[in-house]
């Protein structure tokens, strides 16, 4: 946008200025998208389960515009600061609340390329940030200068810090699988039938998942893990004292982050915006087919992407309507003495599996006889297809750098205790390596 | 205590910090109505609990010496207003006891239909509310949904939703409208299936029995101690129900009925129903037992209603008609107890010779059930409380007076 801007001589400062507002807008339009949605989804979903009709007045039969109507009366409603309340950090915690979920969008990529930062540490980017949204909990929380806001900071404090260990591993067990932490990347790598897709990678991945959606539904404070806003206990949490604008930051901030753990979900297990169905190749919608018909293919994808996102939301909602929620010491048993040991037992198994059976199960059954030596054969008769893995960057690296001397001797003695993960290009300059060594 | 030692298993104390007094209600939204506990609480272990009562105190004992009693009986609505019809009961009752009247067969059978169906009502309020006090939206609407149609049923015999002042002394407002059996029996077929639902959705639910399964522990003495009567005292295994073991005017009632009390006497219920059996942790007195319990006697009160029907069809004479407005009391006085839903409810009435009683006092379930709260909460967490409030279901129309 800045180059096209430039191009019909605009200045360079406006043009990025302009690009950076344009782009800005744009995220913070798809972010208040989901959260609209995902409230009219969550309005419709509840009132079905329940025997109900739920919104209908409000643009159409189907009340689509109620979540802009419910928008509109909050804005309209008081703005109550309690007298108590610490007025500076009560005004900042929802923004923070917001913010921290809204720059998660910026790592999220809708299709393969269609990102707006594409980072090499977006799995670790998209983490670390929605985490950030805890402060704005337990800020409101300690702002409101009330008790029960109180218990529900801390409540969130002891949850969500403690789910974000297993949350994280979860994230590791993929990031192992792929040899990469850009998410685009991840998402290509499952291109193809939905047999490629990560959670049908091995039986330790389809755990993981399980495990992940457990722990995203209790870090994105839904029930039955909605502790720091327990209705029925602590009246409404750490929102109790907030009204109007505020309380719909926090909201907005609650919808967009069960958006981003659906669709980081789908991202690392079920294949992104890659269909059960590969269309758009059977189609011949790649990039490689031309910019249209790419772009076409990026559509198709984003769509199987936000629908795979909106599938999530639609489950955490149907199991907040069903299941009671539970007590915060149920809570914490739940992460740090199922979560945490079940998801690292995984983690090993998936280690020790990408090593003996890279090919798949499949691959070895058919091929028993080549199953202690799959890992040459893959890499030596497709050698594209192997991942970009973190191998072949240290070794050209290494290269680039001019490490010469004792790390050379080390690496090369570690690369031959390691023969499954050597590749054309390393093989190509054994000979090199060994007459340096020597 | 074994809700104590319960909890001091599963939450350690290595770290002691200062207590706080929190104040749960008048505004909150689980404690069922303007009640006000006070927690001494250290993190989120509640040390103390001390209930204050009275904000919905309404000088319900002082009016009735204003008034004669059957200008009085839509103020006895008003007590438990979820289980109106049974209050409407306890005081017809008490004021036949005291004027030594009987009323009819047909009478006798209606009052029965009408009172179980009611029970039924309020059981499915407490199950909701149960539900919704756990964090589970979804149990509320679905048991509201059903108690809908009892009320709908209510006013079509009596014209109100609510207060229906219906069961006057010495007989009912006005008999059934044409059909109405009919679309009793029609309700309570489609309910059958339901009752499945909600045991699907609460009893047998792995987090509904983490949350309630040995948690506030009543045991049967220490029931008997505070006066705790209904299906809270049912649930720490104590077989009493005055509909089989009350005054002769109440179990007269029930001549013909064939009927349960249900109580886990000897930490067993009788086995020939088809629902989900009691999990291993439940321990009898807790507030799972409690709320199975009221299921179980919600399927009774089916029996009873259908076979009311039945025996209201086959009985010969007609409704009774009230007493006048102004009947005159006898000298001397009569105390009642009868089992509405939550509990034992007791009038007492003194008369004078004139047609207001000299002296009225009423005796509520939910007023006793509740003054166990204290000694059952000690050492649970915040979230307890709201479940065992819950399990207690208690009305604060009925504990106020």
């Amino acid at each position: 946008m800045a180059e096209l801007l430039i191009s019909i001589s605009t200045p360079d400062w406006l043009a990025h200025t302009i690009a950076a507002l344009v782009q800005c807008g744009l995220l913070l339009a798809i972010a208040l998208c989901s959260a609209a949605v995902g409230i009219w989804l969550e309005r419709k979903v509840s009132a079905r389960i329940q025997d109900r009709l739920g919104p209908t007045r409000v643009g159409g039969r189907f009340g689509w515009l109620q979540p802009p109507a419910d928008g509109l009366k909050l804005i309209c409603k008081e703005d109550i600061i309690p007298t108590a309340a610490d007025h500076i950090l009560f005004r900042i915690a929802p923004y923070i609340c917001f913010c921290a979920t809204f720059c998660v969008f910026l790592a999220l990529p809708f299709a393969n390329g269609w990102v707006a930062v594409e980072l090499n540490a977006g799995a670790f980017f998209l983490l670390a940030v929605a985490g950030l949204e805890i402060f704005g909990v337990i800020l409101g929380g300690y702002a409101s200068g009330s008790k029960w806001s109180l218990y529900g900071a801390m409540r969130e404090a002891a949850q969500v810090v403690s789910y974000e260990i297993p949350l994280g591993l979860c994230v590791v067990v993929v990031v192992i699988l792929t040899g990469t932490m850009n998410l685009v990347e991840i998402g290509n790598q499952q291109a193809g039938w939905f047999f490629n897709w990560h959670i049908f990678h091995d039986p330790f991945t389809f755990v993981v998942f399980w495990v992940y959606v457990t722990c995203a539904v209790a870090s994105s404070n839904r029930a039955p893990f909605d502790l720091p806003e327990a209705e029925s206990e602590l009246v409404a949490g750490f929102l109790t004292e907030y009204s109007g604008f505020r309380w719909v930051f926090f909201f907005m901030g609650e919808y967009a982050s069960m958006f981003v753990v659906s669709g980081l979900g789908a991202l690392l297990f079920l294949g992104g915006w890659n269909g059960p169905i590969p269309i758009a190749s059977l189609l011949g919608l790649t990039p490689d087919d031309g910019d249209v018909f790419g772009w076409i293919g990026n559509l198709l994808g984003m769509c199987n992407f936000i629908a795979k996102a909106f599938a999530g939301m639609t489950f955490m909602i149907w199991l907040r309507w069903t299941l009671p929620r539970l007590r915060i010491d149920q809570v914490i048993t739940t992460c740090l003495k199922y979560c945490v040991p079940i998801v690292s037992a995984m983690l090993a198994g998936v280690m020790l599996w990408s090593f003996f059976l890279p090919g798949g199960l499949i691959a070895a059954l058919t091929r028993p006889a080549s199953f202690p030596r799959s890992a040459w054969e893959r890499t030596d008769s497709k050698p594209d297809s192997f991942p970009r893995s973190a191998w072949e960057r240290t070794d050209s690296t290494l290269r680039v750098d001019g490490m010469r001397d004792n790390g050379r001797v080390q690496e090369e003695a570690w690369r031959r205790s390691l023969p499954a993960v050597r590749s054309h290009a390393e093989r190509g300059n054994e000979g090199d390596f060994q007459e340096e060594s020597r | 205590m074994q809700a104590e030692r319960a909890q001091s298993d599963t939450v350690e104390f290595d770290v002691r910090t200062d207590e706080m007094l929190i104040n749960m209600g008048p505004q909150h939204p689980s404690t069922h109505g303007v009640l006000r506990v006070v927690l001494r609480t250290d993190g989120e272990v509640v040390s103390e609990v001390t209930p204050h009562i009275g904000y919905l105190h309404r000088s319900a004992e002082k009016i009735a010496e204003k008034l004669t009693v059957r200008q009085y009986l839509p103020y006895t609505d008003r007590l438990d207003y979820l289980a109106a019809m049974n209050m409407n009961l306890g005081w017809a009752l008490t004021v036949e006891k005291l004027l030594g009247q009987r009323v009819s067969e047909k009478t006798r059978h209606l009052r029965v239909i009408v009172a179980e169906l009611n029970r039924i009502a309020s059981h499915l309020v407490a199950a909701g509310c149960f539900g919704l006090d756990l964090g589970s939206f979804t149990p509320f609407m679905w048991t509201f949904r059903e108690r809908e149609k009892i009320v709908d049923l209510f006013e079509e015999i009596c014209g109100a939703r609510l207060t229906y002042s219906y069961l006057l002394p010495g007989g009912v407002t006005a008999g059934p409208p044409d059909g109405w059996f009919g679309r009793c029996e029609a309700f309570l077929d489609q309910f059958d299936p339901v009752i499945d639902e909600l045991h699907a959705l609460l009893t047998s639910n792995a987090i509904f029995i983490k949350r309630t399964a040995d948690i506030g522990v009543l045991p049967p003495e220490m029931a008997i101690d505070y006066g705790c009567t209904g299906p809270v005292l049912r649930a720490s295994g104590v077989d009493w129900d005055l509909r089989r073991d009350g005054e002769p005017i109440c179990t007269e009632m029930y001549d013909g009925y064939t009927w349960q009390v249900i109580a886990p006497t000897g930490g067993r219920y009788p086995d020939d129903h088809p629902y989900p059996p009691v999990p291993p942790e439940a321990v009898v007195g807790d507030s799972w037992h409690r709320f199975y319990v009221r299921m179980l006697e919600v399927v009774q009160s089916m029996y009873l209603v259908r076979q009311g029907i039945e025996k209201y069809s086959a009985a010969d004479g007609e409704l009774d008609k009230p007493i006048k407005i102004k009947e005159k009391l006898p000298k001397g006085e009569a105390y009642l107890e009868t089992e509405a839903p939550k509990g034992q409810m007791g009038f007492m009435i003194v008369g004078d010779g004139s047609a207001v009683p000299w002296r009225v006092r009423i005796r509520s379930s939910s007023f006793c059930n509740i003054s166990a709260l204290p000694e059952i909460c000690r050492g649970v967490l915040i979230a307890d409380m709201s479940a065992i409030l819950a399990s207690l279901d208690i009305v604060l129309g009925e504990i106020d007076r």
